[in-house]
């Protein structure tokens, strides 16, 4: 099994060091020379999504990811990871791989000073520590997207098929269950 | 450690592999922004103007603060005068994402550094080497960056200061616990911030580099010396071209070990900014705050 991390700014190096300790093997894009064929699922991580999705553009891997996403490809956004997969937001005029069938409201949790972090539940999971760093949280679900997670009305964590989006960062603790539940996700569309 | 400090330290870790720009308007940071600023410093002049103005500067206007705030949707960073605790509580009321105790601002303190602890918002501060780096980070510092020379276009400063932590943290990793102790008391930290370094070959936050990056060519050098990422103060906007001198660092630090990309990205951006020597300046900025 093998995993791409995009590795076009923010923590993605976080997300590379769960899955070593998983023991699953990882790769960086940076390009598109990176984004090859026996990649078996794909993760976006936190950081900015208006950075991200600039170079995306630039570096000619817009259409690419999105069509491997279209077809089926495993992928796993957090936070900014999750913005980047959103198909609408209620107050964004920057739209990206528009995939997910949820609207987004980015920085939904405030500025920094709203940053914060909660044990709540996670659908097939438990309880699990999440931590919200100028966080979104999704207003609305389409048809066929299951709600994994929600804080009172405000849904943070959702499955649609190949797709896995979580408003908080797992990447940041020490507790591998999320990337475990995506690693499953994986295995399912290897079979 | 507070879970608040956890929380911005963990910011600053969203902020790796990004670029921070300054930025003097509403307009700038959006250029800034669409540019692919993964957060902007909102300032009144940025250091180049500082520098050839003279005079006291000071925290910029909070109006002028909250007019960027409305503008962007990435973190807003603004600097306070190095020890101006009062300058950092009111950006703390307008809820900036980030401080810099900056020393391109006039020093409010000759001996005292704000106690970073006692706020919720989170600190970036400068440090020319290790043993500054770390006080800053006794104080309650989430993230560091290099000092560099603000306002030069200079780039010579920047590697040096990067250099120097570096190599110092390399240092640190071969030293037997007796001689740990040795190293806290020369570098005047504590022991536990040397240990934590000794042990993990890095910082305990994120370490940026700033003062003096001017080109993509630059960003890039600073990525491959050890940098998790980029500030550019007066390097964009007292450039022919800001926006295209923007994007192209941008990219330079995503793909900082990629030259040929680097060469492509390098080509026809217009004049950099001018710059200044470091043997032409007055005031090394770097010198203030330690």
């Amino acid at each position: 099994m093998k995993i791409g991390v995009l590795a076009l700014q923010g923590a993605f190096i976080e997300h590379i060091r769960m899955f070593e300790s998983l023991g699953v093997q990882t790769v960086e894009i940076r390009k598109l020379a990176d984004f090859t064929e026996d990649l078996d699922g794909i993760v976006f991580p936190g950081g900015e999504s208006t950075v991200m999705g600039k170079l995306l553009h630039e570096l000619e891997l817009m259409e690419p990811v999105k069509q491997a996403l279209q077809k089926g490809l495993p992928a796993f956004g957090t936070c900014a990871g999750l913005i980047l997969m959103a198909k609408k937001f209620v107050d964004s005029k920057f739209l990206h791989f528009q995939v997910l069938d949820v609207v987004v409201r980015r920085h939904g949790f405030g500025r920094q000073l709203g940053s914060f972090s909660a044990e709540h539940e996670f659908v097939g999971i438990g309880t699990y520590p999440m931590v919200f760093i100028r966080g979104p949280y999704i207003t609305e679900v389409g048809q066929g997207v299951e709600v994994l997670a929600k804080i009172d009305d405000k849904i943070v964590a959702v499955r649609q098929g190949n797709l896995l989006g979580a408003a908080f960062h797992p990447e940041l603790t020490d507790d591998t269950r999320v990337h475990e539940y995506f690693l499953k996700m994986v295995e399912e569309a290897l079979r | 450690m507070t879970e608040r400090y956890g929380f911005n330290k963990n910011l600053a870790q969203m902020l790796k592999g990004g670029v921070i720009m300054d930025v003097s308007t509403p307009e700038q940071a959006k250029i800034a922004e669409a540019a692919g600023a993964c957060a902007v410093m909102a300032l009144e002049r940025i250091p180049a103007d500082i520098r050839a103005a003279g005079g006291v500067s000071r925290m910029s206007d909070p109006a002028m603060i909250k007019g960027i705030q409305q503008t962007v949707s990435i973190p807003i960073m603004a600097k306070v005068r190095i020890g101006h605790f009062v300058e950092a509580q009111i950006l703390q009321a307008i809820e900036i994402d980030y401080i810099d105790e900056s020393e391109v601002l006039s020093p409010a303190d000759d001996v005292y550094h704000i106690d970073k602890t006692q706020f919720d918002v989170p600190f970036v501060c400068g440090a020319q080497n290790l043993g500054e780096a770390l006080r800053r980070i006794q104080e309650g510092a989430s993230m560091i960056r290099t000092k560099g020379e603000p306002g030069t276009g200079d780039v010579v400063q920047a590697v040096r200061h990067m250099r120097a932590i570096q190599s110092e943290i390399r240092m640190l990793t071969s030293k037997s616990k007796d001689e740990l102790y040795d190293a806290a008391k020369k570098l005047a930290v504590p022991y536990e911030l040397v240990q934590y370094v000794a042990e993990n070959g890095k910082l305990p936050v994120v370490n940026f580099s700033a003062g003096g990056v001017a080109t993509p060519a630059d960003a890039a050098l600073m990525m491959q010396l050890g940098a998790q990422g980029v500030f550019v103060g007066s390097g964009i906007f007292k450039s022919g071209d800001p926006a295209k001198r923007a994007a192209a660092i941008v990219q330079a630090v995503t793909n900082f070990k990629d030259a040929k990309l680097i060469a492509a990205i390098s080509e026809d951006l217009g004049e950099a900014m001018v710059g200044i020597n470091e043997d032409e300046i007055q005031v090394l900025m770097a010198e203030r705050g330690k």
